[in-house]
């Protein structure tokens, strides 16, 4: 919480006036309320259209006669569960500086993710249906695909949390970038929970 | 309530929590797809309700004391008006006056940040009783504060080593405020 009381002067002022702020949330936190929020929105627009397709449109999910592959997006799913650990298991190291345990954590979340996004691309390419046939189509790869977008985002921050680890360039004091991309590589795990509960197996 | 994401440990522990619910609502939806949806509209509900118990960081901080560095032969009072206040009373021997109005918002407004009509009204009012207050060997300044009667006060006393705050106008407030900190708070 910080100050942001506004003095009445009427003096000659040097530099723009503080911006004005409720001391309720902090800016940062209110950054990441609104960034989850977007990303609600974001989602919620795709589910929205899931729900109307199969729901409201009775659409057979799976649309005769292609099939969802629920078993590899289960392995999938333990390959993206599991980089989590490994995301927070570096982050743990690098607090207690064990650099090994950062570098070696990173690179495996890194890893994992790749197998998960390459993994994705391969069941793309054998699944049997594309984009255009038909609405159940459209939306299995509208929102995983929406998240696939979310992984390779987390996947360059990870690249670059890497890099820098090898690099040097975090510490027990000093590890904020890690932190970030954790908390993101978390929320899209927790994305992609959602996405194969309602996609694959409800 | 709490956000979930306000740090990596806390994300890693919304993550199980979640991943633990996914198992709920797949063994429901295992018995009866209905089933299924009634244990995920229970385990969506029960993480909404369990982060709005969660204890924010901060909120349940000791209160802290401000120090007052008034300097020697003086008095500095702290004036905490609501908007609309057209006067208040302060003691003669006030040599410094601070008089902070916070910009009473809805919480619609606070949250999506349309304060602006209420902080022309909070410094209209600040304004008014600055110059009600001014007399001759006493610094008066008016102050726009936040939307929360107590934070306002909060903000305003990280800067101002108040030896006495005068609350205009709302007993409540004034309750609450006395109960916060450690120098005098009278109702004028």
């Amino acid at each position: 919480m910080a100050a942001h009381a506004e003095q009445l002067d009427h003096g000659v002022h040097e530099h723009p006036p503080e911006p004005h702020y409720s001391s309720r949330i902090s800016p940062s936190i209110l950054g990441m309320f609104l960034f989850i929020g977007s990303e609600i929105m974001l989602f919620g627009a795709f589910f929205t259209a899931y729900f109307f397709v199969r729901v409201v449109a009775g659409t057979a999910w799976p649309t005769p006669p292609f099939h969802l592959p629920v078993f590899v997006a289960l392995i999938n799913t333990c390959i993206l569960v599991t980089s989590s650990f490994t995301m927070h298991w570096a982050l743990q190291s690098i607090k207690r500086g064990n650099v090994f345990g950062l570098r070696a954590g990173l690179l495996l979340t890194f890893l994992m993710g790749l197998t998960f996004l390459v993994t994705q691309g391969r069941e793309y390419s054998r699944v049997g249906f594309a984009p255009k046939d038909g609405a159940f189509a459209t939306i299995f790869y509208c929102l995983t695909g929406l998240h696939g977008a979310h992984v390779f985002v987390g996947l360059s921050i990870l690249l670059f949390m890497t890099i820098r680890a090898f690099r040097g360039h975090f510490s027990p004091e000093h590890h904020h970038g890690v932190e970030i991309g954790g908390i993101y590589w978390h929320f899209v795990d927790v994305m992609w929970i959602v996405v194969y509960l309602t996609v694959y197996i409800l | 309530m709490r956000n979930p994401l306000r740090s990596e440990s806390e994300a890693f522990r919304f993550l199980l929590v979640v991943i633990v619910g996914a198992l709920v609502i797949v063994g429901g939806a295992f018995l009866n797809t209905w089933l299924g949806v009634v244990a995920a509209v229970l385990v969506v509900a029960g993480i909404v309700w369990w982060l709005m118990q969660e204890a924010v960081p901060g909120v349940v901080e000791p209160v802290h004391k401000v120090d007052p560095s008034t300097p020697p032969g003086g008095t500095r009072i702290l004036v905490v008006a609501m908007p609309g206040t057209s006067s208040v009373t302060v003691a003669a021997d006030a040599t410094e006056i601070v008089v902070t109005v916070p910009a009473l918002a809805s919480k619609l407004e606070a949250a999506t940040g349309a304060v602006d009509d209420r902080r022309a009204d909070a410094e209209r009012t600040a304004l008014a009783l600055t110059r009600r207050l001014s007399r001759p060997g006493v610094s008066v300044r008016g102050e726009v504060g936040a939307d929360d009667p107590w934070l306002a006060t909060e903000d305003a006393l990280r800067t101002f080593g108040a030896d006495a705050i005068v609350v205009a106008g709302d007993a409540d407030v004034a309750e609450q405020i006395r109960g916060r900190v450690t120098v005098p708070v009278t109702l004028a």
